[in-house]
């Protein structure tokens, strides 16, 4: 009888754990991982937007709470549980870091990653250890040309259709340009951003190439000796793809020496600093976003638009600059997977379902439609677009005047074909 | 020759930097042997110091002048209170320990001040462009020069005469050199080496600070700041000869010319150039161009 009753009791308590249980299993939350820097001289004009345009959209999800069609809860249903990781102290580091967080705390997401070296080292990484990776920024094109990564996804464009975009924007607005040189931090990112910009010009106007170009290594701060050759070279456009706090320092040191008076520069990620500098920073300057992102954006109509920069100055009182988009669209871009997945399955997906509904996705992302076209579906392309710096100063704010954008298909290569011999090749099938 | 004025002045005003950042670095390792990574945290210091408190002076609306006296008065603030915490708080302690152990525990504490930065000032850059903005540009070599990074080449030969008038014509700086030369014999004279120690350390504290502290007013001050210093340094003292005043100067001079010299011929050669003098001297001299003679003990 007493051997009945314990049976007994362990029964009845088996039976109510169990579906507590199953609702535990069932409701497991989805492992994400931001990874930004949030330390070293990236951390405040890249890394702290970046995981603050993650944060709220995160937060968003979470609740329910993004406009339609993105207002159903979680991801597939399920909350994403974020951990946000530093991705400062170099490509060893972080391919330690990405390893940890994939083995050892089963993270199910690997989200973010501005710099393209950092990107460059983990892509081996995440497809040996087949994991879902989303990369946010990072803006070489060799990591989707070079190789064929099935686990691996950027879900903005590449630099090259940064630099397309800029001289498609140099032959608009300044054709009178003869000669331009260039200003570029010694790694990928600079010396991929530079290539493009030259094939480019070299394709479209008649001008130029300074046979003198500057080539500083990344975070080096002082650029007093650069400023003087670009201030003896006799070209009138400079280029440069600086960006973090080395941007911000050349246009310090730039403005005190006259050089924005003196030369055209053109800038293809400065739109970072447009709110942090404000009056500080020149009128005159041309600047790009990397994209539709951040201030060059700000006055668009639709309704994610309007709730993003709402929901950021919310929560952090000032307006998103690009990365917050950016991040916030790699985020968007792992829900529109995860959603049409296990819509797809009838249930949570698995991640081969993911990948394999993110492969060559389309879908409206806060500031502009989002393409998966490039990299086998892996690589996104999206319209690309430049201004120029004006101080506003009854609005008592910097703005960005004669704004254009460029479509995707005008400043990206097709699927399938390189972006050197894509633009070295008359960029044939551009659509402009 | 607009080019090779420009050069030559390019050359003097990054040889210059170079020179002010290394100095405290020779300083401390010519006196008390000790190779110190903490360096570059002074150099960050001083720099955070000078930029918060410039931008406090300017939105209390005082006069941008006053950013001058900020930036010295921040680098002997952080010079005196860092190097007299390290001093007298970990390396007295080590004193008779392996050099490699020395090292390691200033780079160590390198690892924790670059945290506590991030503590104190958060991730945002801060800007101090108040100084520079106020002295404006001149035109040099055809073209406009900040006058700001001019006065570097002020403040380095300032530093320089100062530290030769000190050593040589002060009854402290022999005193110094008695400790440099035998630090046991000048013991054994009665010479109070641990004050010895403690005023070295913190001069060059303070040095390294003031480095920092100048150069915040040309660029955007963030998390990080000292790590390249320390690179840059060790190769200026190294090439000078470790411990050597005149060995920094000249080393600060041979780097900063030849870098100027490939950013306008050869820029394409920036990037190692340093390094490629460094190597240079190296194999001609392993001990450097001003190495202090040694005295052989027996």
């Amino acid at each position: 009888m007493r051997q009945f009753k314990k049976a007994a009791i362990a029964a009845v308590v088996a039976a109510a754990l169990a579906p507590a249980g199953m609702a535990v299993a069932q409701d497991k939350p989805v492992k994400m991982s931001v990874v930004a820097f949030l330390s070293g001289a990236a951390a405040g004009p890249f890394g702290v937007p970046s995981r603050n345009g993650a944060e709220v959209v995160i937060a968003a999800i979470n609740a329910g709470k993004l406009p339609a069609p993105y207002n159903s809860k979680g991801l597939a249903g399920r909350e994403i549980e974020a951990e946000y990781i530093d991705e400062a102290g170099g490509n060893t580091k972080q391919v330690a870091e990405y390893r940890n967080m994939v083995e050892k705390r089963g993270v199910d997401v690997a989200l973010g990653y501005i710099s393209s070296g950092t990107c460059a080292a983990l892509t081996p990484v995440a497809e040996e250890l087949k994991k879902l990776t989303v990369y946010a920024i990072c803006g070489t094109p060799r990591i989707f040309e070079e190789a064929k990564p099935q686990y691996v996804f950027r879900t903005m464009s590449h630099a090259t259709s940064d630099n397309v975009a800029a001289a498609y924007y140099v032959k608009e607005h300044f054709p009178k340009i003869k000669s331009y040189t260039a200003i570029n931090q010694n790694y990928a990112w600079g010396q991929d951003s530079w290539r493009d910009f030259d094939a480019s010009m070299a394709l479209l106007t008649k001008a130029k190439a300074s046979a003198k170009l500057q080539w500083p290594k990344i975070f080096q701060g002082q650029y007093s000796t650069e400023i003087s050759a670009l201030l003896l070279d006799k070209a009138e456009l400079v280029h440069t793809s600086l960006w973090d706090g080395d941007l911000e320092s050349f246009v310090f040191q730039g403005q005190t020496r006259g050089l924005f008076k003196k030369k055209k520069v053109i800038f293809t990620v400065a739109e970072t600093s447009v709110y942090r500098l404000g009056k500080r920073m020149p009128d005159g300057l041309v600047i790009g976003a990397r994209g539709p992102y951040g201030a060059i954006v700000r006055d668009r109509p639709s309704a994610l638009n309007k709730w993003f920069i709402a929901a950021y100055k919310d929560r952090f009182g000032q307006y998103p600059s690009g990365p917050a988009y950016q991040y916030a669209q790699a985020v968007l871009a792992v829900k529109v997977g995860y959603d049409a997945a296990a819509k797809k399955a009838g249930g949570f997906p698995t991640q081969d379902q993911v990948i394999e509904a993110m492969k060559g996705a389309e879908f409206e992302s806060f500031s502009t439609n989002v393409k998966m076209g490039l990299g086998n579906g892996h690589q996104a392309v999206t319209e690309n677009g430049y201004g120029i710096t004006k101080w506003d100063a009854k609005a008592g704010e910097l703005k960005l005047e004669k704004v254009k954008f460029y479509p995707a298909e005008c400043v990206n290569p097709p699927e399938g074909v390189e972006s050197v011999e894509w633009i070295k090749g008359g960029m044939k099938g551009a659509k402009c | 020759m607009d080019t090779a004025l420009t050069i030559l002045l390019d050359g003097l005003v990054f040889s210059s930097y170079l020179f002010i950042v290394s100095l405290g670095l020779t300083i401390i390792f010519g006196v008390m042997k000790i190779l110190n990574v903490t360096h570059g945290s002074f150099y960050a210091w001083g720099a955070y110091a000078a930029a918060f408190f410039i931008g406090l002076a300017a939105n209390a609306g005082w006069p941008d002048w006053v950013g001058f006296l900020i930036i010295f008065a921040s680098a002997i603030l952080v010079g005196v209170v860092l190097g007299l915490i390290l001093e007298r708080g970990i390396l007295q302690f080590m004193y008779h320990r392996d050099e490699v152990l020395i090292v390691l525990a200033t780079f160590g504490t390198f690892l924790v001040l670059e945290d506590v930065i991030l503590l104190v000032f958060g991730v945002d850059p801060y800007f101090a462009f108040q100084p520079m903005q106020l002295l404006g540009a001149v035109e040099l070599g055809g073209i406009a020069r900040d006058a700001y990074g001019l006065t570097l080449i002020g403040l380095a030969v300032t530093l320089a005469l100062g530290c030769w008038l000190a050593l040589k014509r002060t009854r402290w700086g022999k005193l110094l050199s008695a400790v440099i030369f035998d630090r046991e014999l000048s013991m054994s004279m009665g010479l109070n080496v641990t004050r010895v120690y403690i005023v070295t350390f913190v001069l060059g504290a303070i040095l390294g600070a003031l480095g920092g502290a100048y150069i915040a007013p040309t660029v955007s001050v963030a998390p990080g700041f000292g790590v390249d210093v320390i690179v840059l340094s060790f190769a200026v003292v190294v090439i000078g000869g470790m411990g050597s005043v005149p060995g920094a100067m000249i080393g600060a001079l041979a780097v900063g010319i030849v870098r100027a010299l490939a950013v306008h011929k050869f820029p394409q050669f920036e990037l190692f150039v340093i390094y490629a003098v460094m190597a240079t001297v190296l194999v001609f001299r392993p001990e450097g161009l001003f190495a202090p003679v040694k005295a052989r003990k027996i």
